[in-house]
């Protein structure tokens, strides 16, 4: 396998004095999936916040080869790594199409961004419909949609996902992760998703890792944690 | 009649600079949730800077535009030195810093100008339209603030930079993940803001007449604007302005007199804030999870 998109060792974070993160270490490799699963509390929003420089934290972050544990949000995101926050993030006063055109501020390219802007309203024709619609009036799953298309708008090597499932109904988180494999397949955007959807992230990832309070527990191709005798009872409930 | 249409037209001339301060105001209102109460001297600074190219023989226009960049600049180094190091510190710590600002730039202008009053040109000085509504120097203020609305509406609605500046004042977060030096959203707002401060208190200054305190009047007004439109709404800012513009002249001529019609901006402030705290526009967002 190629050197890894992402490369976290050792890593420590938190917000106050106490860390949250000990010592977390995993990859994404180039064009791949990764996902990082565990409990509600276990420090996955915290690992992300981590990666991409909103919060404190110690330890080795190396993205496409170029270190950014020091690095700002700003300059980490410049350099082609998107971040579907927790919640969202949606611009509630700004239209659908004008959250779009925040996600792709950083490029230059015009045409680019237009060409773009399409192909986002062709994975998700619902945005096409609401696209001049105030984004705080979308529906919950359409705003997750809002959020994964403004992330691409960067045109990311990295597509970062903190729980895109939460709250939605089946058949949109369904859809929502058929165009995350698209994207993948397609542009070989490499993802890292966060869930607590157990069994739909390890259908998704080649590579998978179980945060327990901060620290990784097990980690390895997906796989082998879908047959993993104890993931399957504790996470997938069968 | 013909003194109640002059009345009303006079008005909006002084409510269209209410209304730019009030726009100004909600700006830095709108990326800091903080009250900017040192707006006021900072722009009676900017006129004091105008008054100065004036006076050293530059053309009217040549210092206008001097004055717009220089006061731009000035903006955007009082967020860079002052502002930002109180960024996360408790309302009561940042209001004191705007008081000081206000305090230091009064007693500065004092103590470099002098408080003696001085009169201040207006450019408007054409002897065509002598119909009674109203004076050049009322017509031309009206141009003005109009040009200032429009380049601005334009600049925050169609613009990449405008965006950035909005998506940067409603959600910070969202805004550095996607690139958006949010930092420097916020001085390019005072640098704005101070701008259009300075356009404001140029265009008073005829009126009022230059001293450090010839804006404590203008900014009740303005805060009154500000709080009828919706502190976070810049259309209800501006047409806040005009409103209270016209209220203020209407109240000065036929209700209360001259004298008093200070107290009809503290009358609208206190009723606002009792009855309607979002303002006559303050929108509340719909927003679903
Ligand atoms: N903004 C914050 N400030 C302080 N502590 C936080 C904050 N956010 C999360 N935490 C703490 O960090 C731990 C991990 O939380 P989080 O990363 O959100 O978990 P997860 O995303 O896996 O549910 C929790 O104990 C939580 O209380
Ligand atoms: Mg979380």
């Amino acid at each position: 396998m190629t050197a890894p998109l992402l490369e976290v060792e050792s890593l420590d974070a938190g917000y106050g004095p106490s860390d949250v993160l000990h010592g977390v270490s995993f990859t994404v490799g180039e064009g791949g999936i990764t996902t990082v699963l565990g409990a509600n509390g276990a420090g996955k929003t915290t690992l992300l916040r981590a990666v991409c420089g909103l919060i404190r934290r110690r330890g080795r972050v190396r993205f496409g080869g170029t270190a950014i544990e020091s690095k700002a949000t700003e300059d980490i995101v410049r350099l082609g790594l998107a971040h579907v926050p927790d919640g969202r993030g949606t611009f509630v006063q700004l239209s659908a199409e004008e959250n779009l055109r925040v996600g792709a501020i950083t490029r230059r390219d015009r045409r680019g961004v237009a060409a773009d802007m399409e192909r986002m309203y062709g994975y998700f024709p619902r945005l096409r419909e609401r696209r001049h619609q105030q984004a705080g009036t979308l529906s919950g799953g359409e705003q997750q949609m809002l959020a994964i298309a403004r992330a691409l708008m960067l045109r990311p090597r990295l597509l970062v996902l903190d729980e895109p499932s939460f709250g939605l109904a089946p058949l949109i988180v369904r859809d929502i992760f058929a165009i995350m494999r698209t994207v993948n397949r397609e542009e070989r955007v490499g993802i890292l998703l966060v869930e607590q959807n157990a069994k739909l992230a390890l259908e998704l990832a080649d590579t998978a890792y179980l945060l327990e309070t901060g620290r990784v527990v097990t980690g390895g191709p997906a796989a082998q944690l879908r047959d993993d005798e104890t993931i399957r009872r504790a996470y997938l409930g069968y | 009649m013909e003194g109640f249409l002059h009345q009303i037209l006079s008005g909006l001339a002084t409510g269209g600079i209410y209304a730019a301060i009030a726009l100004s105001l909600v700006m830095i209102y709108q990326a800091t949730h903080h009250i900017n109460f040192a707006q006021g001297e900072m722009a009676m600074f900017s006129t004091y800077l105008a008054w100065m190219m004036i006076d050293a023989g530059l053309p009217y226009w040549v210092a206008f535009a001097g004055t717009v960049a220089l006061s731009f600049v000035l903006g955007v180094l009082i967020e860079r030195i002052v502002i930002r190091p109180v960024e996360h510190a408790p309302v009561l710590s940042v209001v004191i810093v705007f008081i000081a600002l206000l305090v230091i730039l009064n007693s500065l202008a004092g103590w470099i100008f002098s408080y003696t009053i001085k009169t201040f040109p207006s450019p408007f000085t054409w002897q065509g339209s002598q119909n009674g509504y109203l004076s050049p120097h009322e017509l031309g203020t009206i141009g003005v603030t109009l040009i200032v609305l429009t380049a601005l509406f334009l600049f925050f609605r169609f613009t990449s930079l405008g965006l950035a500046m909005r998506a940067a004042a409603q959600n910070p977060v969202s805004s550095r993940l996607a690139g958006i030096r949010v930092g420097w959203m916020l001085a390019l707002g005072w640098g704005l803001a101070a701008a259009i401060g300075a356009i404001a208190g140029m265009m008073i200054a005829p009126v009022v007449y230059l001293d450090p305190n010839m804006m404590a009047g203008v900014m009740l007004y303005a805060f009154a604007a500000a709080l009828l439109g919706g502190i976070d709404n810049p259309f209800g800012a501006v047409v806040g302005g005009f409103v209270v513009g016209v209220v203020e002249n209407l109240a000065g001529a036929y209700v209360v007199g001259t004298e008093l019609k200070l107290t009809v901006a503290l009358v609208l402030i206190i009723g606002v804030l009792l009855f309607r705290p979002t303002g006559l526009f303050g929108r509340r967002y719909v927003t679903r999870v």
